[in-house]
């Protein structure tokens, strides 16, 4: 079979096309350029078109698939009756599946699975990522803070520490929290722009 | 109590009215916390209605006719009835062309006259035709009101679309860059589109769809009929928060205000300088003009503007057989005038000021001047509703018009 996947984005394409790989007797095709979509997508001739929910193209390429002669066989939105649940779990993941005519469902619905776990997969790698960003902003501004008090109260780096931490239990706060108001406290104080305290 | 309601849509100036009904406390002054979710195609729009991700959407029209009936761009989708209890405006669409082409037919300074500008285009058209190189239009759905006036104006003019120029559908966010690579020659969409490619040099504002059918359906308010059914009184709850929006939206007093708001990331993500050019209804034509006033540019609000006249519905019917290629079938035409309830707007706004149109239907384009017409509660002025070449549609015979339009 022969899959094109519709993606702007260039990583998430990647991870779907390597969860994909694992399928036998599947042909794979990455596109992400919307500048001559239609026609790129007409040189692949795809059994299946895999595209994100997001994409402003969508409707674009439903167009071509509905009225375009150039394709000897027409392609209509993959949504199997029998199974509704399946079709809104891809919709929840956020991406939609586009088949030739003919092509019966039984073949079509593992791989829908498996581009759906993709698909979720990246979101968790996303989020993760945002998270794992946010931790090390955090733990840069517990360091400025500390060096804050240390220059400030002459106190040791231990004792910095203690100092925050205390404080956030008391303010039932984080302790990056008390950090964060602890410099902006002290660039008002001393008129300094954040990144000059470094 | 709260209820809560997710409502999809595009970022388009006519998304206005569900945000600001949100954004001014509108919709929480009718118990409703509303949750907006923005999208950047027609089709996931609708699929996540029709997945329960949203409980209703900014749609182009003639997409929840075409989803009722199950056709066409629908097709792989199962048919299924949605209502269309609110419109959420009239026009507020343009026709922009590549300036050498825009200098070529256009009136410059001006928005031509649509009759005139067409005679123009045709002779344009056609020597494209002869030379293999025919016109391209982008149009941002197959199923969208854009495409519907377009064809209806250049049909009007002589040009038969599919034969004598082609039309295909541009992604609203790649319209300025499609004129620009000469992808297309001209596009038909939404503002801040227009303007956007005005702003980049790539086009030219040559006509407003209002200039084409003076009062035509734009985006309406759809949700799936089983919804309404449940969900009555939430769905008329919010039909109040937004018509409280569009009188707050067509006010002058209050158009910075809310193109600031539309402009924001979370809704259009644009520039509040060129939404409150479509907002004013003052349009910049080209780059180094000055701004031209179009009065109706886009109605949102005032001649109960927000009525789903059933009538309107049949009209893009009508267009759909046409261009379609589907035969007129009776069956489709009752469940199309199904689509739009003029019931449920009534039975949310009864007893309020607002006026209630008497009728659910009215002759199309049969409006040449001010006329006073019956509401339930007294009359109602209605300002010219006419098509600009005159044409009348009766939705008591849709098979003559459509015999007449050939």
């Amino acid at each position: 079979m022969r899959i094109a996947i519709v993606d702007v984005s260039t990583t998430r394409a990647a991870v779907i096309r390597e969860g994909l790989a694992a399928l036998d007797d599947c042909e794979i095709f990455i596109v992400t350029e919307h500048r001559g979509l239609v026609a790129r997508i007409g040189e692949i001739a795809p059994d299946i078109v895999l595209i994100d929910l997001g994409n402003p193209s969508r409707d674009v390429l439903e167009e071509y698939f509905v009225v375009s002669r150039a394709l000897d066989r027409p392609i209509a939105m993959f949504v199997d009756e029998s199974d509704e649940e399946s079709i809104g779990a891809s919709v929840d993941a956020g991406v939609s599946a586009y088949v030739v005519d003919g092509l019966a469902p039984h073949r079509i619905r593992p791989l829908l699975d498996l581009a759906v776990r993709r698909f979720q997969a990246f979101a968790r790698l996303q989020s993760d990522l945002a998270e794992a960003k946010g931790k090390l902003a955090e733990r840069d501004a517990i360091d400025r803070a500390k060096r804050i008090l240390m220059d400030q109260r002459r106190l040791t780096e231990p004792e910095a520490y203690a100092e925050l931490r205390r404080t956030a239990m008391n303010q039932g706060r984080r302790i990056a929290e008390i950090a964060e108001a602890l410099i902006t406290a002290h660039m008002l104080l001393t008129n300094t722009h954040p990144e000059h305290g470094k | 109590m709260t209820s809560s309601l997710t409502i999809g849509f595009l970022p388009l100036v006519d998304a206005c009215l569900p945000i600001l009904a949100r954004e001014h406390g509108f919709a929480e002054e009718e118990g409703l916390s509303l949750t907006l979710v923005r999208d950047m195609s027609w089709a996931t729009v609708l699929d996540r209605l029709l997945y329960g991700h949203t409980d209703a959407a900014h749609m182009v029209a003639p997409l929840a006719i075409s989803t009722s009936l199950g056709q066409g761009l629908g097709r792989g989708r199962p048919a299924q009835a949605l209502a269309v209890p609110f419109v959420l405006g009239l026009n507020g669409n343009a026709i922009t062309m590549r300036p050498e082409l825009a200098h070529r037919i256009g009136e410059p300074g001006r928005l031509g006259d649509p009759s005139r500008v067409g005679a123009a285009l045709r002779v344009v058209a056609l020597e494209r035709l002869a030379a293999g190189n025919p016109l391209r239009f982008g149009v941002v759905h197959r199923h969208s009101s854009h495409n519907c006036m377009l064809r209806y104006w250049l049909a009007a003019c002589g040009i038969r679309p599919d034969r004598d120029v082609e039309i295909t559908t541009v992604a609203p966010p790649f319209c300025a860059d499609a004129l620009e690579l000469g992808e297309v020659d001209a596009i038909c969409v939404g503002e801040p589109w227009n303007s956007v490619a005005v702003e980049a040099g790539a086009g030219e504002i040559v006509l407003a769809t209002a200039q084409i059918w003076r009062r035509g359906v734009e985006k309406v308010l759809a949700l799936r009929e089983p919804l309404l059914a449940d969900r009555r009184d939430q769905i008329e709850a919010l039909i109040r928060a937004l018509i409280k929006a569009g009188r707050h939206f067509v006010d002058p007093r209050n158009w910075d205000d809310n193109a600031t708001i539309l402009a924001r990331p979370e809704y259009l993500d644009g520039s509040s300088m060129l939404i409150k050019r479509a907002i004013s209804d003052r349009l910049l034509l080209a780059r180094g003009g000055s701004l031209v006033d179009f009065p109706d540019f886009m109605f949102q609000y005032r001649e109960a503007a927000n009525f789903p006249w059933v009538s309107q519905a049949e009209w893009l019917y009508t267009q759909m057989v046409r261009w379609d290629g589907l035969a007129f079938d009776a069956d489709d035409a009752r469940k199309v005038a199904q689509v739009f309830r003029p019931d449920v707007y009534r039975s949310a706004l009864i007893g309020t000021s607002e006026p209630l149109p008497g009728a659910s239907s009215k002759v199309e384009g049969s409006i040449f001047q001010t006329t006073t017409v019956g509401t339930q509660q007294g009359a109602m002025t209605l300002e010219s509703n006419r098509f600009f070449d005159g044409g009348v549609f009766d939705p008591l015979d849709p098979q003559g018009y459509l015999a007449r339009l050939g």
